[in-house]
Order: structure tokens, then sequence, then C-alpha cells
């Protein structure tokens, strides 16, 4: 299950959550993709084949330093959102 | 009374006491006794925080006076006694005003540490028995961002106890 | 009296032998002496110094700078401008491992190329053979301004028609650009549910709009960096950094020279508080000493670290809540406007996630805005982001408090959040401790106890701050007396070096004093991120607690060595091996370390460690009393309690230390703390004289509870407790005035000319006007 960001949600016809099926963050991107055309370009970086560094993905409630390897479960959650810097 | 060593740039020679030992040195009119201990003697346990008199991490006692060595012009201490905190630890250990710092881990990052220990010595040499709100007056030239004051202003009350029995 | 323990509530089992001790920490002696060796504290051969020309203006385009003057002056080694630095394409970005960073921005904060974007933004640097030269060279660089118009707050950067800092800078949302230039450098969004509806089906609401000003970290020791760019190329740095590896890749970006040529030196840290993350000296000193082939050091200014060094944003806040008759919470929405200064960047991505952190509401709308003004290049401060927004939606929970006729307090334990539930940014918690610290309390004798006189009130609040993660690396090397010394990669600002030794030595079953720990530089120990987002004593103290696994683990084989046995005998509880099954066969980890030289040579363990952000969290309460001299305006703290979530706690005498350090930081932002801004953009107040941190005198003892709810994602159930406890104090002390004298505050700091002035509006709701 992928949490659509609000400022997204203009791509998906205005769905907050969206069912979709891959093992990683990456597949699910892609699926996004073909479903969504314009999503993958808001998230992804392509000339570096990661995450725009303003934009993190967390999977189950934990934020992702693995980017889009990151393994996702059967009913994991993914949520996309802005990325944060520590204090 | 200054003296002009001819030869020398026109630097002032200035004869003094700093923790118990003479020492001499050739400073510039416009440099601060906080400049020289810093820079000139490797006194570096004396820190700034301000160099304009309102932190108090640089706190030196000048004849047994707390001051503020960034307002003192190095020339001024002509023939006086200064202790930095390299002079606060007696041969055989610490201070007690140290050692409970430690206890009370009144510490944090450190920097404001040997300006509170040289502050706190001030204060007990004249005031074996102060009351937290004495302390807490005393200290209030000497700023620390780091521990909220409370495990520092402790110490000193439990040093005092200690310096008194 | 005499003693500094605070109280632990503890709701974890474990038993520990040295974590939850207090002893000495390893760096104490030298901190106490004088002989530990700061940042500015090095010295070193042939060393000249430098000083940096800042500008006069808060906007300017730089027409020209001419330095001959300055270099002709005796002792005067070399002047360095912005064109000394590689040339940068304006689109070039970096990622330093915490977000991304254009080039060209983070070069121009160096030292400044067209505009200079604040007073103080640096322009030149001098290096000489005295600071005195180095200072009569600057009067001497002649730099021709054309001077603009500034823009000092977020509501009027943000106004169409207002003067644009950057010609060039068009607004972001999410990976999307919408081509419109502006000040307002990113707007972004958090939504939960459907606002809208549940808002308008809510029993009760109320609104609040907070101004809130720039405030400084003010760690007491300034800026500092000593460089030597030695003839073969190698780039050397002392400086006082929370990140010696995050000053590196900075260095290595800005100066465009590789990692592998730059090491840097982490001395003792005087305080940063997030404000020595960003590098602002090492890369001119660096500069200066490639030209002048001696080691240059730089040390700033007082005034200098206020007009030039990362203030955290003054802000601009709305929020609005709604209940049911029950007292629920139903929606909550929010806008939130940071000023991120000269340059985009501002925690305002941090303030967004924690503004509802506290209260389980289903649904949510954050509205929020990363905006440009002309004052210094904001950077975090403790829990950046957090203080502001808890500061409005506290002030809320009160007012629903107060139309419900409810305990302020109750009201918060009803809606606090707990394991399991959604948080507007879609993050789910895990076990997290925020009903505890509330229940806490309510429960201490502070709030049990009544208060009373004229003038006086009570306020309680609650604020949050995450677990940031991030990289660790631990180094642990046996000695044959079976002493270890430990390397680690945190900068140690606060007595981590022995919070992190105390995890090594509990899981080896050893004594705190048998660990020697030290920060390693950048070419002595593995990456390592920033002490900050509460991370050092959770993730790096991780690290010793897997470096101590991976010396067990070789140990195991030498005890099978030594005996001559299969290493799958070999068991090893609580600090001593043993044969599983003949009980004569036992080694201590002392005798055994005796052994090493014959059984294989040295044994050393690695750790390192990258948990994910968002595990754990910590939760900070407070209860405050004050009084409110109703002819002057002036607040007394009469007494404060801090209640803070710290997993476990580690050593609690630091942990205290951390909650105490944070609550009077809380209440010098709450209180006096603030950037005054002339109608030119200067800053009126820089000194410690006018910018007025809290000394001993405004305080009373800082009461704290260390409250232990486990972290289930540490070997330890440690949290980081570095940062919470900022957050709530404002809050807390604005509950706690309106309850003394009916006045609603709704801008920091609370001035006493603030509070007269609402007094004399006490009984309307309308908000003080800013300024
Ligand atoms: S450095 Fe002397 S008072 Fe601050
Ligand atoms: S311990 Fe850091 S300023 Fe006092």
């Amino acid at each position: 299950m992928v949490w659509i960001p609000s400022l997204m949600q203009k791509l998906t016809g205005g769905a907050e959550q969206v069912a979709v099926t891959g093992a990683t963050v990456r597949q699910i991107i892609n699926e996004l993709e073909a479903a969504y055309p314009g999503f993958r370009a808001r998230l992804v970086n392509e000339e570096e084949d990661r995450l725009r560094p303003d934009v993190a993905v967390a999977v189950d409630g934990e934020i992702s330093n693995e980017g889009m390897r990151r393994k996702v479960g059967e009913s994991s959650e993914v949520n996309f959102l802005p990325a944060m810097s520590g204090g | 009374m200054i003296e002009r060593t001819l030869g020398d740039m026109g630097k002032i020679h200035v004869q003094c006491v700093i923790n118990g030992d003479e020492k001499e040195f050739l400073c510039e009119a416009r440099e601060s006794l906080l400049e020289v201990l810093r820079e000139g003697l490797g006194f570096t346990g004396t820190k700034e925080g301000c160099n304009d008199g309102n932190c108090g991490a640089c706190s030196v006692t000048l004849d047994g006076v707390l001051v503020d060595s960034c307002l003192v012009l190095a020339v001024e201490v002509q023939g006086r006694e200064i202790t930095t905190v390299e002079g606060l630890a007696i041969a055989d250990g610490l201070h007690p005003l140290q050692q409970k710092f430690l206890e009370h881990a009144s510490l944090q990052c450190g920097i404001c540490t040997p300006g509170f220990l040289v502050a706190s010595k001030a204060l007990l040499d004249q005031n074996p028995d102060p009351t937290e709100h004495q302390v807490r007056h005393w200290l209030a030239g000497n700023l620390c961002r780091c521990t909220g004051y409370d495990k520092i202003v402790r110490a000193v009350l439990d040093a005092a106890e200690t310096v008194r029995s | 009296m005499l003693s500094s323990h605070g109280e632990i509530r503890s709701f974890g089992d474990e038993k520990y032998k040295v974590v939850g001790t207090r002893p000495i920490r390893h760096d104490g002696t030298d901190k106490v002496t004088g002989r530990a060796v700061y940042g500015g504290d090095t010295r070193l051969p042939g060393m000249l110094y430098g000083q940096v020309l800042r500008s006069p203006h808060a906007h300017a385009r730089i027409r020209s700078i001419d330095s001959s003057k300055a270099e002709a002056l005796d002792g005067v080694k070399s002047v360095v401008t912005a064109a000394d630095l590689p040339p940068t394409a304006s689109d070039e970005m970096v990622d330093l491992g915490e977000g991304p960073a254009r080039v060209k921005f983070m070069r121009d904060n160096i030292l400044a190329t067209d505009k200079v974007l604040y007073r103080g933004h640096a322009v030149a640097g001098v290096a000489a053979t005295s600071p005195h030269i180095a200072d009569e060279a600057l009067s001497l660089i002649e730099v021709d301004y054309e001077v603009l118009p500034p823009v000092v707050t977020v509501l009027e950067a943000m106004k169409e028609g207002a003067p644009l800092i950057h010609e060039d800078l068009t607004t972001m949302e999410l990976g999307e650009d919408t081509d419109k230039n502006s000040n307002i450098a990113s707007h972004m969004q958090h939504t939960l549910g459907d606002v809208e509806q549940a808002m308008a089906g809510a029993h009760l609401t109320a609104e609040f709009e907070v101004h809130t000003s720039s405030v400084h970290q003010g760690y007491i020791e300034p800026q500092n960096a000593t460089a030597f760019w030695n003839q073969d190329g190698m780039l050397t740095i002392w400086t006082s950094t929370q990140g010696a590896f995050t000053a590196q890749r900075q260095l290595g970006a800005i100066l465009g020279v590789p990692v592998a040529r730059i090491k840097v030196v982490p001395q003792e840290i005087g305080g940063g508080f997030g404000g020595k993350i960003p590098v602002y000296l090492e890369p001119v000193a660096s500069l200066l000493s490639r030209q002048t082939g001696h080691p240059v050091k730089l040390i700033m200014s007082r005034a200098d670290v206020f007009e030039a060094t990362g203030p955290t944003p003054g802000s601009y806040i709305r929020v609005t809540m709604g209940v049911d008759s029950s007292g629920k919470l139903v929606a909550a929405e929010a806008y939130i406007a940071f000023e991120a200064g000269g340059y985009p960047g501002s925690p305002v991505f941090a303030a967004a996630m924690c503004v509802f952190a506290c209260y389980d509401i289903p649904n949510c709308l954050v509205d929020f805005y990363d905006v440009v003004v002309n004052k210094p290049r904001s950077f975090a401060y403790r829990a950046p982001g957090s203080t502001h927004v808890a500061f409005a939606v506290e002030k809320v929970m009160d007012e629903l408090a107060a139309k419900l006729g409810v305990d302020a307090l109750e009201l918060r334990i009803q809606n606090a959040a707990t394991e399991g539930m959604r948080r507007s940014d879609g993050i789910v918690y895990p076990r997290i401790g925020c009903k505890e610290c509330l229940e806490v309390a309510r429960d201490h004798d502070h709030f049990k106890t009544p208060l009373e006189g004229p003038n006086r009130g009570r306020g309680v609040a609650v604020g949050y701050w995450f677990n940031i993660g991030f990289k660790s690396s631990v180094t642990a090397s046996v000695n044959n007396d079976g002493s270890v010394n430990l390397v680690e990669g945190s900068t140690d600002i606060g007595g981590t070096r022995t919070s992190i030794a105390m995890q090594f030595a509990e899981t080896l079953g050893l004594a705190a004093e048998d660990i020697n720990p030290s920060v390693g530089d950048t070419s002595a120990i593995g990456y390592t991120d920033v002490t900050g987002g509460s991370r050092v004593t959770y993730a790096t103290g991780w690290a010793a607690y897997e470096a101590a696994q991976d010396v067990k683990a070789q140990m195991l084989k030498r005890v099978a060595m030594v005996w001559e046995v299969e290493d799958d005998e070999v068991e090893f509880d609580d600090g001593v091996f043993r044969h599983k099954t003949d009980a004569s066969k036992s080694l201590n980890f002392k005798e055994l370390a005796a052994k090493l030289d014959d059984t294989g040579g040295p044994v050393v363990g690695n750790g390192s460690v990258d948990p994910a952000a968002g595990v754990g969290g910590s939760f900070c309460v407070n209860i405050v009393d004050l009084e409110v001299d109703p002819e002057t305006g002036k607040v007394d703290i009469l007494r404060f309690t801090a209640i803070q979530d710290a997993g476990k706690a580690i050593h609690p005498s630091y942990v205290e230390g951390q909650m105490q350090g944070g609550s009077v930081q809380g209440i010098g932002w709450g209180l006096n703390e603030e950037y005054f801004f002339t109608d030119e953009g200067r800053m009126a107040n820089s000194s410690f004289l006018d910018y007025r941190i809290p000394t001993t005198l405004d305080l009373p003892m800082i009461d704290t509870v260390i409250v232990e709810v486990p972290n289930p994602g540490h070997p330890f159930g440690v949290r980081g407790v570095g940062e919470a406890s900022i957050a709530p104090p404002p809050a807390a002390i604005a509950c706690a005035i309106k309850n003394a004298v009916g006045a609603q505050l709704c801008v920091l700091p609370m001035r006493p000319d603030r509070i007269l002035a609402a007094l004399d509006e006490a009984g309307d709701r309308v908000s003080v006007a800013a300024g």
C-alpha cells in the first residue's frame, strides 16, 4: 500500500492511497509510473539512478537509508515524504 | 611601571607572577591579558567567548580579585599576580571545586568550565559558606549555554562544604 | 539539596551493571584543569592569523573589490575573495549525506560573489602575522556596493512584489518546479484524512497565529578554524565541529578537492546545538594557507557569530484544532512559514513533521513554506523547528481545554500519541513514551502542589523530537592488561565519550574505567555523521555495542585455543568465558587479554551502523510555575520540572544535563532571546550584553524526571535525548502567563513590554503585534 503525498495526488486523480505490488521501492515506483505517467520524474534523479535528494521514502514507518533498493514486503506500507536533515 | 625595550618594535616588557611562577613577556600596548595568556604564553585553559566582558569564560584573578582577562590590557599586569585555571589544582590532586564539578557532571562541552572554576574559587575565598542565592548572584557574569546551571550551582555549594571541613 | 540526582521512572525491566550508573567522564580531568585543547587553542609553528571582512549591508550587489592597499600593509601575507574559489555552475548539486545542497549557495555563503544577502556576509579573508594587523587590513579593503532594499521578515518576503533575493529562484513543490519567481523556495504539504469535513463537524475549535523571532544557538565558543595546506597538496584542518566527516565533505565540495586530500581533526568543541554542522571559516583558512604556505588560524568575534552564523529561523505559524464533545481531537490544520535566511534550507520540514507529533489526530493538513530573507543562512538549533510549532499547538490545546472546561493536562493525556498511531506526515509510531511522560507529570509532586499567590500561574506543555539515526563507526583495541582503547567518530560535546564507552563496557562485562575512549580524526576512524539529531548515544553507542560483539567473538576463539577445545564449547556470561561442560575452566576478560600475545596477536573489534531514522523518538513535558510583575511585565520562573523519555538512560547525570540545558535554552527563547533588526536589516543586539541568554540569576534549579520507556529499536533501549527538552518551555511559559494574569502572548520572545501590552488587552483574544 502506497500513500501518495498530497502534492502528488494530482497525478493519481486525487487518490490518497494506491495498492501496488513490488519487491523493492524501485519496483513500486516503476509500477506507479506505469499507472500514473510522470510519477517517477517527481521522485527519481535519473542521472544518478537514485531518489531525488529532497525526497525520502519510509517503508513501514522506517525512513529508508537504502533508497530505492529498500525491500518491500507484501503487506508493507510505503510513504514518500520530503527529506529532512538533522539538528 | 612600564618600560619600553629599545629595538623591539615598540613592544613593552612586562614582568608578573602567573600561578606562582615569575613570568616575563613582550607585548603591544593594544594586546589584552587574554591574548597574551593564550597566544603568547600558552595558557590556553583561559577561554575566549566574547572578548567584550560579557561571558566570563576568560575569568582569572588579578591580585586575588576576579576579572575578565579580555578587559585587562596586558601591560596592566606589570608586577602583579595572576591565577588562571591551570593554577587551581594542587600538587596532590584536584581542587575540591574541580573534583565536585566532575562528580556533579557540571560540565558538558566544558568551554565555560575554567571561567566558572576561577570565579567560584574567588567566591569561596571570601565567602566559604554561600547560600544558593549568593552563588547565583556571584556567578551571574559567567555564561554557560549547555547545563542550565543547575549542576554547576550544586557543585559549588557541595565544594564549599568540603572546603569548610 | 546537594545531590544532583534527579528522579528516574522506569517502564522497562532490563538490569544492567554499567548502564545506568554515573561514572566520572573520561575527559573530565583535562576539562577542569584547562588542559583540553579546543579548536581556538590550536597553535602551530609559523602560524598566521586571519580575519574576515563582512558586509555592512543586508542586501547589496558587489560592484568591485579592491584589496591592493590591504595587501601593501606590513605584516599582511594574503587576501582572498570568492574569485579564489573554483567557479560554479549555477545548478551544480552535492549530496552531503543529509539532503541536497546547491554548490553555488554553499560557496557564496563562504565568500560572496555577486551579491551579499545579509549583514555579516563574508566578502574577503586576510592572513597576517598578528590578528591586529589582519584587522587593520580589513579596513583597507575597498568594496563598492550597490545597496538594495532588504526583506527581513517571512511574511514580507512572501508578498507579491517583494524584492527578490535570488532573481532566479522559483518555488518547488515536491519535485515539481512551479516556474514562479519568488522568495518562497519551496512549498510542501502533509495531509491525513479529510480535514475540511472533520473541522466542520467539530464540537469546538480554537486557533492561534504566532510569530517567533530568529534566535541563536548561543554556544559560548566562537567558530574557529586552523588550516594547513601542505606543499604536497594535503589539506589538514583543526576545528571545533559537530562532524569531522561532514566538514570534510563540505570542504571537498566548496574547494573542489577530493576528500582523500582533506583531513579534518576535530578538536574539543565548546557547544554547537546544530550551529557547528556547517563550515564557515574552514574554506577561508584553507585558501589563505594555500596562498601563504603557512598554517592560518581564524576565530570569529562574538558579533560575527551572531551576524554570520546560523541562527534558527524566525517564523509565522497558524494552527487550528477541533475536538468532539468528549474532548477527542478530530481535526488539525497548520500553516508554517520559516525564514531560511539568505539561502534556502530552513528546518521547516522537521517542523512540519513535529507539529502534531504529540497527539492522535485522524484528520490533518499541514502546509509549509521555506522562504529566503535577508538574514544569515539559518541552520538547525536543537530540535530544529519543533519549539516554534509547539508554541502554537500547545496554546491551542490550552484554549480547547478552557473552552471544554477540562484540565489542560488531562486533555493532553486523553489525546496523547501512542504506538500504532499515524502521524500527519504518514509515519506510524512504534513504541513511544508520550503518554507515560504526561502521566508522570500528572502524578508529580510539582503538579500536585497547589500554586498560591497573586499574579502566579502554572503552565504545562509537551514537545517531540526524533532519533535521527545516521551512520556511526567505532573501533576497539584490546590491551594486554584487559583495558580497551575505543576510537569513535562522534565529536563529544556533552560527555558522549563516556556514554559510548559504557555501552561497550556493559556488553563485555567490563567497568567504564577499563575503557579509554577517544574521538578519531577523519583518517583514524570509519565514517561517522554529525553529532546532532539526538543520535550519538543512540547510534554511536550502538556501533560500540557492535564493536564489543566483534571483540567478544574473537576472544571466544582465543579461549578455545587456550583450552585447546572447539569454539562452540565456550560461552561468555557475565564478563567470564566458561567451558560449557567443564566447570573448572573459566577465564575473565582480563585474564584472557594477558594471553593474547601467544594466541594470535592483537584483537581489534569494529562496529559500524546506519540505523533507520524514525525509530524511537523522545517526548518532553514541562511543568512551570511563574510570577508576573504586573508593573514591569517581568516574569520570574519559580519552579520548573522537565519530564522526558530517555528510553534507557546510559549515564543519567548527562541525560539530566541535556534536559536542563535544553529547558534553559527554551526559557531564554521564550522570555528574552531574539535578533532585533533595524529597518535596514542590521542586527542591533549582536553581543551577549544585548542578546541576553539566561544567567544563573534568572533561574531556579531545573528538576528532572527521566522516564524510561525502552526503545525496541536499540540494544539497550536508548532514545536520543539531546533535543526534545527545548521544545515545550516557551509554550509552557505562555500557558502559565495566561493562567497567572490572563494575558495571551502570541509573539516570541514574551518580553516585558509585550506582556504589559497583552495585559492591557487581557480579556479580548487579540494577539500582540510583532515588533
Ligand atoms: S571572553 Fe572575556 S568576558 Fe567573554
Ligand atoms: S558546559 Fe558548555 S558552555 Fe558550559
